[in-house]
């Protein structure tokens, strides 16, 4: 794989949506040849920095080069080499799966021909082949997504937009999608996604920003970011019966997670022997205690403070 | 092949998406279909009128409902069923999809009229087929082009919103047409408003194609059909490329 081309170059790219500052000056680059992943909370700025790179918003300001030409200027030709799966955009519902895929063939102005062989491939790697003539209206999310997925493909596309591709599907159409992102990739192909999935991130990406407030504030590697928060270990506790009182930890924070304690601080010892004295005060019994390695998902709720908007 | 090629035959997929996804559905056929029909024999019973004068009706009537019943909701119903973001991330502007929806409803009413236009056989009238067929043209055009301006302002993602606003405007229209009372007995005020309305120009045209006095001389009804599509197009596209970033937030 190539990694020494910048496939994307963004230079301050900001968004003001009526005064609203939703994307904020932000800079980055994606090399060719490898998954981007881009993390962040809900209304951090995910979808509508995918929408400037895609064409449909027009930036505020700042500067995007894909495939070393200017976005503004080159909409048409650079959008030809995208492939793209857009936030809850479905297919339509009243088409069938191939007059999908037909009608995307003919938006990028690929011959009869091609778009048939094209779509029965690719409705074939998706799984879809037995419900091609099907209309849409009766597929389950997954199918839909799949289908999405597979009309951004159809035009073989140098680079691939994929915003939330797993988001809320079912465990076989999820694996599907993701081994397809991964085969895809080994062919070459540069893909940017945007998921809220930690798991998906760290599995799929070669490297990620974070994004929040509009602000990128890590972009590195998986393993990379997660060494921002080892300066912080995460310990999980167990108390039976199960009570807490979360001023007991003052240089921490503390999350309660169903019947679990999760606290991320500098000082594992200190709070360790906090949480001890606190349970022996109020005769609580401490059914598991342990200390981890922050993963990448603990790094990303470090980072963003742990809030959605 | 120049881009400008490209974009004309990509706007033929939009076309092909939207003659099978909105042509039969139910507001189209309710506001294209059912309800000229309606009107018309609402029209046509207990006035004693030439086969002209009701042959002119009747076009006029089915040209401008069904050129502009599809138009209207194709966006708000993609913004609503979020595939016109799948449109705008394709390579095609978004002046080759609003013109893919203005052929759309253009065939629509072509379709139809010509269908309807059969009438004109059994009704035994004098007809100047030159005047007829480009006088509908234009008109169907200049229609089809008004929706493309009805669809843009408000920016909803509510078809029935858009329907409710642009069903006020065409019987505005129809009303100030004259259809009903001809331009000749109108009062000047009257007249004055009669002559924003596009379908005024479709009217006094066919008049002049059925050998009916027309109030306008015939070029001007040309020139005005053609003026209005060219308004219409041009400002409709201009406040929805404004307007873009409100379906999104």
């Amino acid at each position: 794989m190539e990694y020494n081309y910048v496939v994307i170059e963004v230079k301050d790219l900001t968004k003001y949506y009526d005064g609203f500052l939703a994307v904020d000056h932000i800079n980055f680059g994606v090399r060719k040849g490898e998954i981007f992943g881009f993390l962040g909370p809900n209304g951090a700025g995910k979808t509508t920095t995918i929408r400037m790179l895609t064409g449909v918003l027009k930036p505020s300001s700042g500067e995007i080069r894909i495939f070393d030409m200017d976005m503004q200027k080159n909409m048409i030709t650079l959008k030809e080499r995208m492939g793209i799966v857009p936030e809850m955009a479905n297919p339509y519902i009243d088409l069938t799966a191939m007059q999908n895929l037909m009608l995307v063939g003919r938006l990028y102005g690929m011959r009869r021909k091609e778009i048939k062989e094209r779509s029965n491939e690719m409705l074939r790697l998706f799984g879809l082949y037995e419900k091609k003539d099907e209309k849409v209206r009766t597929f389950s999310k997954g199918l839909k997504q799949r289908l999405s997925l597979a009309m951004a493909l159809l035009p073989d596309p140098e680079l691939l937009f994929l915003d939330e591709p797993t988001s809320g599907l079912d465990v076989m159409s999820a694996r599907l999608i993701k081994d397809i992102i991964r085969q895809e990739n080994k062919k070459g192909k540069t893909i940017f996604m945007s998921t809220h999935n930690m798991h998906d991130a760290n599995e799929l990406c070669n490297r990620i920003a974070i994004i929040n407030h509009g602000k990128i504030v890590a972009i590195d590697t998986p393993e990379k970011i997660k060494k921002i928060g080892e300066e912080n270990a995460v310990i999980e506790i167990s108390i039976e019966p199960f009570k807490f009182d979360k001023s007991v930890i003052k240089d921490g924070k503390v999350e309660i997670m169903g019947d679990k304690i999760k606290i991320y601080a500098k000082d594992a010892d200190g709070v360790i022997k906090k949480v001890v004295d606190y349970a022996e005060k109020e005769g609580l019994k401490i059914i598991s205690l342990s200390t981890q390695k922050p993963s990448l998902e603990d790094v990303f709720v470090y980072l963003v403070g742990g809030k959605n908007e | 092949m120049s881009d400008f090629i490209k974009q004309i035959k990509r706007s033929f997929a939009i076309v092909k998406k939207d003659m099978v996804i909105f042509y039969l559905k139910g507001p189209v056929v309710i506001m294209g279909l059912l309800f000229p029909f309606f009107l018309f024999a609402a029209f046509l019973i207990g006035r004693n009128l030439s086969h002209g004068y009701l042959f002119v009706a009747l076009i006029s009537m089915t040209a401008f409902f069904t050129s502009t019943a599809v138009g209207p909701t194709i966006i708000p119903w993609e913004s609503r069923s979020k595939t016109f973001e799948r449109l705008l991330s394709s390579p095609i502007s978004i002046t080759t999809i609003l013109f893919g929806d203005m052929q759309t409803s253009f065939y629509f009413g072509f379709i139809i009229t010509s269908l309807i236009s059969i009438v004109a056989i059994f009704l035994h009238i004098y007809l100047n087929i030159f005047i007829f067929i480009l006088a509908i043209l234009l008109a169907l055009i200049a229609f089809s082009a008004m929706t493309i301006l009805m669809s843009a302002y408000p920016p909803t993602d509510v078809p029935a919103d858009v329907m409710m606003l642009s069903s006020l405007l065409k019987f505005t229209l129809l009303f100030i047409s004259g259809i009903f009372v001809p331009l000749q007995k109108l009062p000047w005020y009257a007249k004055a408003i009669s002559s924003i309305s596009p379908l005024t120009y479709l009217v006094d045209a066919l008049r002049h194609a059925v050998n009916i006095h027309g109030y306008f001389p015939l070029w001007i009804d040309f020139v005005a059909l053609l003026l209005f599509a060219f308004v219409f197009f041009f400002v409709g596209m201009t406040i929805h490329k404004r307007v873009l970033e409100k379906r999104f937030t």
